[in-house]
C-alpha cells in the first residue's frame, strides 16, 4: 500500500496567488496562440467524452456568429463522485481563468457555470470568487461576465446538450447530434461547454506551457487527471495522478490486498477485473492498449467479499432511475436489464437469458440517443462476461 | 440550393443539402420505419426505430434526426439495422398493453404495424405491463387517454405545443417511470386542454383516442320510438373517403355519404352547411350591428374586433387563456349547436314529432365538438340541442360494421328541412372560409352588389399560410349602410392555435388592428380537424382544402342570404337575424376557465 507505483501529481490544488497576472497575460495573447498551446498540451476533455479541449475551442472560434457562450459544467453527477466540488472551493479563479481563456478565443461575453443543484451551498463562495474575476476582467477591459446556473438534480443533465436545454428551461433531455454545441449550442448559439476540470487544466497549461502538460502521461492521454477513489480502499479520497497508468499499480497502490475488480469510470465505465490487471491502462482509448475514462474519474474498489451481482444490479438500478426516458432502448433497455438480472439470478430464466442480454446491451450502444444510454453497456457486459458465475447463483 | 452526393443502400443519390437521411432514403423508394416522426412537428429522435448504418461509424443514427452529408453510405437494411430495430419494436412492446384485438386503434395503428411487418411473435423480453400502473383517462367527453397504450413518442407533447400552444400534455418523470401527463397529472378535462383533438390524430397509438358514442347512436337508431337526424359538418365530406381509398373527384363524397347515413338508418339525413349558412346570417348582422354601434353611435363598450365563433376548440382556448378577449367572441353558437336547437324546436314543430322524441346527432370532423355539445349552455331547446357528436372517424367505423360498400353507392341527396346549403356554408370547412362566406353575405347586404372577386372567389383569404390578412374598403353603399362609405374593413384569419396565440398578441400589442377575425383551431381549419380520418400531413390537408373549394364551385348557390330554407326560416320561425328568437336559440355566452 501506499504509493508505491503511482506518481501523485499536485498541478490543480496547488494555489496560484499570481493568477491575475496570468489571466492578464493571457489576454494579451494572440487567440491561434492560446489555441495553439491548448492543442499541443493533448489535453482532451475531463468531463466524459474525451473531445480534444484545443479543437473543441479552436472549431467554435471558427463559428461567424456574434453571441457564443461558453458553459463550465459542473453538475457532477456521478455517484461518488466530488472532485468537481473540490475544485470549486478550493481553486475557482483556475476555472473563471480557464472559462475567460476560451471565451476570449471563442469570443464570449457570458459564460454559464451550470453547478449541481446539490451544491448549492458553494453559491456564496462561487459568487465571491466571480466578483473578484469580474474586477480583474475590468481592469483588463475584458468584457466578461460569468453566471451561475443552479441545476435541478438530475444526472442527465450533466450531459451538455440536456444541460442546456435545461438552462433554456425545458425539460432536460439530450437533443440530437448533430448539431452540436459548437455550431448551436445555449439558445441556439455556437457553445463551448468544458468539464470544471478540463478548465482548470487549461489553467495549468496557460501558465506552465503545452509542453510540461504534453510530457505527463503517455500517448493519446497526456496530463494528469482526478480520480475519486472509493470502494474497499484504506485510503479513500480525490487524487491528482498521472495518466496511463496500469490498473495493477492502481490496485497496488490503493487496494486492500484483497482487490477482485476495479471499476473505472463509476457506473458508465469498465469493471476491470483482477485478471486484466496487468494489461489494462487508464487513459483515453488510441493506440495504447487500454480502456477509456467514459466519465469524471471515479475509481472503485471490490474485495473478494462483494457480490458482483449487487454491485451490477446497483448501477442497472441507478441506470433505469436516470435515464431521461425519452428515447426506447435506454428506458425500456435498462428495465429489461434489471428485471432480466433479477430473473436470472432467481432461476426464473435460464442462464442464457445473459446472452440475450447481453445482445440486447449491443443494440443499446449503437442505438441510444446519447452517452447515457450508449454505455450501460459498458459496466453491463464487463461484469457479466467476467464474474458470470457471481451473476446466476 | 448546395446539393449532397450520397449512396443508399449502394444507390447514388443527390439531394439539397438540409435533407434527411430519411427523406433521402424516400426519395429512392427507400422507406424506413418510423414512430415518433412526424411531418407536421419538430424531430424528436426518441424512439429510434429509424436507425440505419452509416458505413464507418461505430453507432447507427437516427434517419430522421440525421442530415445527409457529403460523401456519405447508408445502409437501412444491414444485419445490424434489422436486429437493432427488432429490438427496438419488442422493446417498445414489452412496455405496451398490446391487446390489438380489444383496442380502439386495432388496424389504424402504426406500432402494430410495425410488429407485424416485424413478426415480433416471440419476443424475447419480460413482460413490463404486470410492473406499471398506468393511468386511463376518460373523463374528458372528447378524449380518452390509455397511457398503457403510450409508446412515448412524445408526438402529442409537440403537437399540443407546437401547433396549438396549449401543453397541455407534458413529459412527468424520468426513466422507466417517464411517462406523458398533464399539469400535476390533473384529468384532461381539468387543464387547459382545447379538446381539439390534434394530440389525437398525431398519436401512432391507441394512448389518444377520440371518446366513441358508436353503440349510443346504434341503441338511438333501434330504438322505434327514437326520431333520429343527422347533421354532416362540411370537411367530412371531404374527409371521410380516405376511410374507404376514394380518392376520384378529389375525394368527395357527399352524395355517397348522405346516401350510407341512410343505410345506417337515421330518419332524417340533413345538413350543418344549412346552419353554416345561418351562421352567416346571424354573425353577418351581429358585426354589421358592432360596427355600426361603433362608428357611428360612438359606443365605447361594444367590441371590435369580432371573433368568429364556430369553433369550439377555439373558444375553449380563449376561455382558459385569454379571458379578456371573451367579449370580442361572438355569440353565435357554432352550426352544430345552432342546428341542434332547431332540429328540437323548428324541425320538431314543422314534422310534428315531439322533441323529447328526437335524437341529434352530429358528424363532425372535430373531437371539440364532443365538448361542446355536453356544455350546459347548450340545452336552449328544452333538451341536450346535441345529444351524440361522432367524428368522421366514427362514422366511417359505423359503416363499415353496417357491411356498406361505400365505395359502390350512388350518390343521393340530404332530406329537405335544413338540409339545403350553399358554396358559403361548405368552405366553413377551411380556414378563410367562414370569413369568405361572411364576405360574400356582408357586402351584398351593404352595397346591393356582389362581392367583386371572379367567381365569387375571395382568393386573398384562402390557403394555408398560418396568419392571413384581408382589407376592402365598402363604396357606394346602400342607405341603410351609408356610414360605412369609405370604410375599410380590416380581416385576418389564424388556423391552428398557436397562429392564434401570436395573432392575438399582434392585436394586443397594438401592432395590428382588424375589424373581424376568423380562428380555427386546427391547422388548416375543420378540414384538418381532430376527428378527421388518421393520418394528416400538409399534403393531406392540401387534398382536402382543394376538395372543398371545388364542392363550393359546384354549387347552383354560393351565397348564404340565398338559401331557400334560410329564407324560410326566417320567415316562418326566426324572424330576422338577431331577433329574440334567434338570440334564445342560436346565440350563447361564454366564461373564463382555469389555467392548468
Ligand atoms: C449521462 C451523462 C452525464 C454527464 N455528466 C457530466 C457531468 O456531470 N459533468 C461533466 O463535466 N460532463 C458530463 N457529461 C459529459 C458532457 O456531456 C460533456 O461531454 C462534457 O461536459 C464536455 O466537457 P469536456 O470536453 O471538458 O469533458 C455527461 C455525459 C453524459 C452522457
Ligand atoms: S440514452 Fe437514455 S438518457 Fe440518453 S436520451 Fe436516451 S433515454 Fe435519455
Ligand atoms: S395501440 Fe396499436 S399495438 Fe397497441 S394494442 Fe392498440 S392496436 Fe395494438
Ligand atoms: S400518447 Fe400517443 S403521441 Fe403521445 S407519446 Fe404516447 S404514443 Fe406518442
Ligand atoms: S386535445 Fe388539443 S389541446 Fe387537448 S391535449 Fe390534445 S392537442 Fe392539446
Ligand atoms: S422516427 Fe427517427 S427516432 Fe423516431
Amino acid at each position: 500500500m501506499g504509493t508505491k507505483h503511482l506518481r501523485r501529481m499536485d498541478l490543480i490544488f496547488t494555489r496560484d496567488d499570481d493568477y491575475k497576472n496570468l489571466v492578464k497575460d493571457i489576454l494579451s495573447r494572440k487567440n491561434e496562440d492560446i489555441i495553439n498551446e491548448m492543442m499541443e498540451s493533448g489535453l482532451k476533455g475531463r468531463g466524459g467524452a474525451g473531445f480534444p479541449t484545443g479543437l473543441k475551442w479552436k472549431l467554435t472560434s471558427e463559428k461567424p456568429e456574434a453571441t457564443k457562450y461558453i458553459i463550465c459544467n459542473a453538475d457532477e453527477g456521478e455517484p461518488g463522485t466530488f472532485k468537481d466540488r473540490e475544485i470549486l472551493t478550493q481553486v475557482p479563479y483556475k476555472v473563471l481563468t480557464g472559462m475567460a481563456a476560451c471565451a476570449k478565443v471563442i469570443g464570449a461575453k457570458e459564460g454559464f457555470i451550470y453547478l449541481r443543484g446539490e451544491y448549492h451551498f458553494l453559491v456564496d463562495l462561487l459568487s465571491k470568487a466571480i466578483d473578484e474575476f469580474h474586477q480583474i476582467c475590468k481592469v483588463n477591459s475584458f468584457d466578461f461576465n460569468v453566471y451561475i446556473f443552479l441545476g435541478s438534480g438530475a444526472y442527465i443533465c450533466g450531459e451538455e446538450s440536456a444541460l442546456m436545454e435545461s438552462m433554456e428551461g425545458k425539460r432536460g433531455e439530450p437533443r440530437n447530434k448533430p448539431p452540436f454545441p459548437t455550431d448551436l449550442g445555449y439558445l441556439n448559439k455556437p457553445t463551448v461547454v468544458n468539464n470544471v476540470e478540463t478548465l482548470a487544466h487549461a489553467f495549468t497549461i496557460l501558465k506552465l506551457g503545452a509542453k510540461d502538460f504534453h510530457d505527463l502521461g503517455v500517448q493519446d492521454s497526456h496530463g494528469s487527471k482526478l480520480f475519486s477513489v472509493s470502494g474497499d480502499t484504506p485510503i479513500p479520497g480525490i487524487y491528482e495522478l498521472e495518466l496511463g497508468m496500469s490498473v495493477q499499480d492502481f490496485a497496488d497502490d490503493f487496494g486492500d490486498g484483497d482487490c477482485k475488480a476495479v471499476q473505472v469510470g463509476g457506473a458508465s465505465g469498465f469493471l476491470v477485473p483482477r485478471k486484466r490487471f496487468k494489461e489494462t491502462s487508464i487513459g483515453y482509448q488510441g493506440k495504447l492498449k487500454g480502456i477509456s475514462l467514459p466519465t469524471g474519474g471515479s475509481m472503485m474498489l471490490f474485495n473478494s467479499s462483494r457480490s458482483m451481482y449487487n454491485v451490477l444490479s446497483n448501477y442497472l438500478d441507478f441506470f433505469q432511475e436516470e435515464s431521461c426516458g425519452q428515447c426506447t432502448p435506454c428506458r425500456v433497455g435498462c428495465q429489461q436489464l434489471v428485471k432480466g438480472i433479477e430473473q436470472v439470478k432467481r432461476g426464473e430464466k435460464p442462464a442464457a437469458y445473459l446472452d440475450v442480454l447481453l445482445k440486447l446491451t449491443d443494440t443499446m450502444k449503437v442505438t441510444a440517443k446519447c452517452g447515457l444510454g450508449q454505455s450501460v453497456a459498458n459496466s453491463f457486459q464487463s461484469i457479466v462476461e467476467n464474474f458470470k458465475e457471481e451473476m446466476i447463483y | 440550393m448546395k446539393q449532397i452526393n450520397l449512396k443508399i443502400n449502394g444507390i447514388a443519390i443527390n439531394v439539397d443539402e438540409g435533407m434527411t437521411v430519411l427523406e433521402a432514403a424516400k426519395k429512392l423508394n427507400i422507406r424506413i420505419p418510423t414512430l415518433c416522426y412526424h411531418k407536421d412537428l419538430c424531430t424528436a429522435g426518441n424512439c429510434r426505430v429509424c436507425v440505419v448504418e452509416q458505413v464507418g461509424r461505430d453507432r447507427l443514427v437516427a434517419s430522421c434526426a440525421t442530415p445527409a452529408q457529403e460523401g456519405m453510405e447508408i445502409l437501412t437494411n444491414s444485419l445490424q439495422v434489422r436486429n437493432s430495430r427488432k429490438h427496438i419494436i419488442e422493446l417498445l412492446l414489452s412496455e405496451h398493453n398490446a391487446d390489438c384485438t380489444k383496442c380502439y386503434k386495432n388496424g389504424n395503428c402504426e406500432l402494430q404495424n410495425l410488429a407485424s411487418e416485424y413478426k415480433i411473435t416471440n419476443p424475447d423480453f419480460i413482460d413490463l405491463v404486470p410492473y406499471k400502473n398506468y393511468a386511463y383517462d376518460d373523463l374528458s367527453p372528447s378524449i380518452i387517454k390509455d397511457d398503457s397504450k403510450c409508446i412515448r413518442c412524445q408526438r402529442c407533447v409537440r403537437t399540443c405545443a407546437e401547433i396549438q400552444h396549449l401543453s397541455a400534455l407534458c413529459v412527468a418523470h424520468k426513466g422507466h417511470e417517464m411517462k406523458i401527463s398533464t399539469f400535476a397529472e390533473k384529468p384532461l378535462q381539468e387543464v387547459v386542454c382545447a379538446t381539439c383533438g390534434q394530440c389525437v390524430i398525431h398519436c401512432p397509438t391507441g394512448a389518444l383516442t377520440e371518446k366513441n358514442y358508436i353503440e349510443e347512436v346504434w341503441d338511438a337508431i333501434a330504438d322505434k320510438d327514437k326520431h333520429v337526424v343527422v347533421q354532416t359538418a362540411p370537411a367530412v365530406r371531404v374527409g371521410l373517403g380516405e376511410e374507404f381509398g376514394i380518392e376520384k373527384n378529389d375525394g368527395r363524397v357527399t352524395g355517397q355519404m348522405v346516401a350510407a347515413l341512410r343505410r345506417l338508418g337515421f330518419d332524417a339525413v340533413l345538413d350543418t352547411d344549412f346552419t353554416a349558412d345561418l351562421t352567416i346570417m346571424e354573425e353577418g348582422t351581429e358585426l354589421l350591428t358592432r360596427l355600426k354601434k361603433a362608428l357611428v353611435e360612438n359606443d365605447k363598450d361594444v367590441q371590435l374586433p369580432l371573433f368568429t365563433s364556430c369553433s369550439p376548440g377555439w373558444i375553449k382556448f380563449v376561455e382558459h387563456t385569454h379571458p379578456d378577449r371573451l367579449k370580442n367572441l361572438s355569440t353565435c353558437k357554432s352550426p352544430q349547436q345552432m342546428f341542434g336547437a332547431l332540429a328540437k324546436t323548428y324541425y320538431a314543430e314543422k314534422r310534428k314529432i315531439n322533441p323529447e322524441n328526437i335524437v341529434s346527432v352530429s358528424i363532425m370532423p372535430c373531437t371539440a365538438k364532443k365538448f361542446e355539445a355536453d356544455r350546459p349552455e347548450m340545452r336552449d331547446s328544452g333538451y341536450k340541442d346535441v345529444d351524440y357528436v361522432l367524428t368522421t372517424r366514427e362514422l366511417a367505423i359505423m359503416i363499415k360494421q353496417a357491411g356498406i360498400e361505400f365505395s359502390r353507392l350512388d350518390e343521393e341527396k340530404y332530406d329537405r328541412l335544413m338540409g339545403e346549403s350553399t358554396g358559403a356554408a361548405v368552405i366553413f370547412g377551411a380556414t378563410g372560409g367562414v370569413m369568405e362566406a361572411a364576405l360574400r353575405t356582408a357586402y351584398e347586404l351593404v352595397t346591393g352588389r356582389e362581392i367583386p372577386f371572379e367567381h365569387l372567389d375571395i382568393t386573398p383569404v384562402r390557403g394555408f399560410d398560418g396568419i392571413k390578412e384581408a382589407s376592402l374598403t365598402i363604396e357606394d353603399a346602400l342607405p341603410d349602410w351609408d356610414f360605412l362609405n369609405g370604410v375599410t374593413l380590416n380581416c385576418a384569419i389564424a388556423h391552428g392555435l398557436d397562429n392564434a396565440h401570436h395573432l392575438l398578441k399582434r392585436m394586443d400589442s397594438g401592432e395590428a388592428s382588424y375589424h373581424f377575425v376568423e380562428f380555427m383551431a386546427c391547422p388548416g381549419g375543420c378540414l384538418g380537424g381532430g376527428g378527421q380520418p388518421i393520418p394528416t400531413s400538409p399534403e393531406i390537408r392540401k387534398k382536402r382544402m382543394k376538395a372543398i373549394y371545388a364542392e363550393d364551385g359546384d354549387m347552383p348557390l354560393r351565397k348564404s342570404h340565398e338559401n331557400p330554407e334560410i329564407i324560410d326560416v326566417y320567415r316562418e320561425f326566426l324572424g330576422e337575424p338577431l331577433s329574440e328568437k334567434s338570440h334564445h336559440l342560436l346565440h350563447t355566452h361564454y366564461k373564463a376557465r382555469e389555467r392548468y
